[in-house]
């Protein structure tokens, strides 16, 4: 009975925190960054750029933080609302194909930068925040990193990322517009779509 | 707008002259070119030959020869060249700041002048940003923008790229405000200016092979980019920010109560604002950036 009573107090103490408590959002940039440059540091396959070893670096690490329907309204914008819930969940998906394809090459061109994690500026209610970074290399203007994230049940989620002041996520909001204007929704589709197969055929050729 | 690029040409050389007429032809011949009409790019028809042609030179000319000079240089030349530039544009940047009412780091900016020109051998060592004396990024656009001067419809310029029209008329004066362009002596001028665009672009060439692929109209991509980034410099990193929800799921219960009404309400606002307009970023360009 007893090592029953203990064991419940156990599994409390163990699931309780765990529930209450999710990674605050300074903490999980940090240490997901840290992780991944420590990968990208030792991992000879991902600093040459090869296709495979960075896509499964980025969606076992960097996606599972990443709201990515909430950046695809985002981008879309006022349009959004027009999509049908099967057209938005292509558009989500087309988007996040394109972001990964395109960012991915980021991770490969890092040689010997640092990365600063800057003091978070939030109360403990807030439900959106902003963590800034800033990538530090010798002889050259630090280059600030924001991340914007989202409270959600299943922690904090990143929605935008702001390089030297522009957000890769809004930046396609004009030119969503217009592929809209042209051709609607299903022509916005179809054009992420085809960039995205242009896209894999380079890769397969290099 | 036709002056104002002669005056352009010729900062730019002589030589220019050709090249100035071979521009003119680009933007006649395309004049009257059917493009997408954007209510925030009014020039968009002539902006897009002038990107055409301006993506052409950069094609022909300069970035072979960027990638000539990043071939040849080893890195640390190539960071004494860049600091030396870099080092002429503070006293300008300090003026600036000044005017902006930002005292403290128009001084900041004057010491980190004097420290790298003296200490820092001409400017090859910037020592004054590892004593703790950041360099900033401001120029006479920008002290127009905060004196209240509005952005102007966005303009493509030849050579020097994109551009609002309050910056455009601003890039003259910060041009020739630049320490090299007061240069007497017609050939070391012209050298250095040269070697400048030449370095400038050379920083660009890491994040542009980043960046390939990126976008479904490079011309928008890179419009949108400009003025976001320029957005974000004139507010000194603190551009005001707004996430909007365009997701009718997201508002709980369109059903009546509060929340409903408060979601109508948030949209109806949003409603009033351009997508332009709106947006963590209307702030600046990769050709700018990295001064």
């Amino acid at each position: 009975m007893r090592a029953f009573v203990f064991g419940i107090c156990m599994f409390l103490a163990g699931v309780l925190p765990a529930q209450a408590s999710i990674t605050p959002p300074d903490e999980l940039v940090r240490s997901v960054t840290n992780e991944v440059l420590e990968i990208v540091r030792q991992d000879r396959g991902v600093r040459s750029g090869d296709p495979d070893k960075v896509m499964a670096l980025v969606h076992d690490k960097v996606l599972p933080h990443f709201n990515f329907r909430r950046m695809t309204m985002l981008a879309v914008g006022r349009d959004w609302r027009e999509a049908s819930p099967e057209q938005q969940q292509r558009l989500v998906d087309a988007f996040l194909t394109l972001l990964v394809r395109t960012y991915s090459n980021a991770l490969t061109q890092y040689r010997d930068q640092t990365v600063a994690f800057l003091p978070l500026r939030a109360a403990s209610g807030d439900t959106n925040v902003q963590v800034r970074t800033e990538v530090r290399q010798s002889g050259a203007q630090p280059i600030p990193i924001d991340y914007m994230l989202e409270r959600t049940d299943a922690g904090w989620k990143v929605f935008d990322v702001v390089v030297a002041g522009v957000s890769l996520v809004t930046n396609y909001r004009s030119t969503f517009a217009q592929e809209v204007r042209a051709g609607g929704i299903d022509g916005l589709i179809r054009s992420l779509e085809n960039r995205n197969r242009e896209l894999e055929q380079g890769a397969a050729r290099t | 707008m036709k002056s104002k690029h002669a005056a352009q040409f010729k900062l730019v050389s002589g030589g220019a002259r050709g090249l100035a007429a071979a521009a003119c032809i680009v933007v006649l011949a395309s004049g009257c070119a059917s493009t997408p009409r954007n209510p925030d790019d009014p020039l968009e028809g002539y902006n897009r030959a002038m990107f055409s042609f301006n993506e052409g030179v950069d094609k022909a000319i300069a970035k072979p020869v960027a990638q000539v000079y990043e071939k040849a240089t080893p890195k640390p030349v190539r960071t004494g060249v860049h600091n030396f530039f870099s080092n002429l544009t503070d006293p300008w940047i300090g003026l600036n700041n000044l005017l902006q009412g930002k005292p403290g780091e128009a001084f900041s900016d004057w010491m980190r002048f004097l420290f790298n020109t003296t200490f820092g051998i001409a400017g090859l060592f910037d020592i004054a940003s590892e004593a703790g004396l950041p360099k900033h990024d401001e120029d006479f656009g920008q002290t127009l923008a905060v004196w209240g001067v509005g952005d102007g419809a966005y303009v493509v310029l030849p050579f020097f790229g994109p551009r609002t029209l309050r910056d455009a008329t601003a890039t003259p004066l910060d041009f020739s405000a630049n320490g090299v362009s007061r240069i007497d002596h017609v050939p070391t001028r012209n050298s250095l200016l040269a070697l400048d665009a030449v370095q400038l672009r050379a920083t660009l060439l890491p994040a542009e092979r980043a960046l390939e692929g990126a976008t479904l109209d490079k011309y928008a991509y890179m419009r949108d980019f400009y003025l976001q980034q320029r957005r974000y410099k004139i507010h000194d990193g603190n551009p005001p920010v707004e996430y909007e929800d365009f997701d009718g799921a997201h508002a709980p219960g369109t059903s009546g109560g509060i929340a409903a009404v408060a979601a109508e309400a948030a949209v109806s606002r949003l409603e009033l604002v351009e997508p332009g307009s709106v947006g963590p970023l209307s702030a600046a360009p990769l050709p700018q950036h990295g001064r």
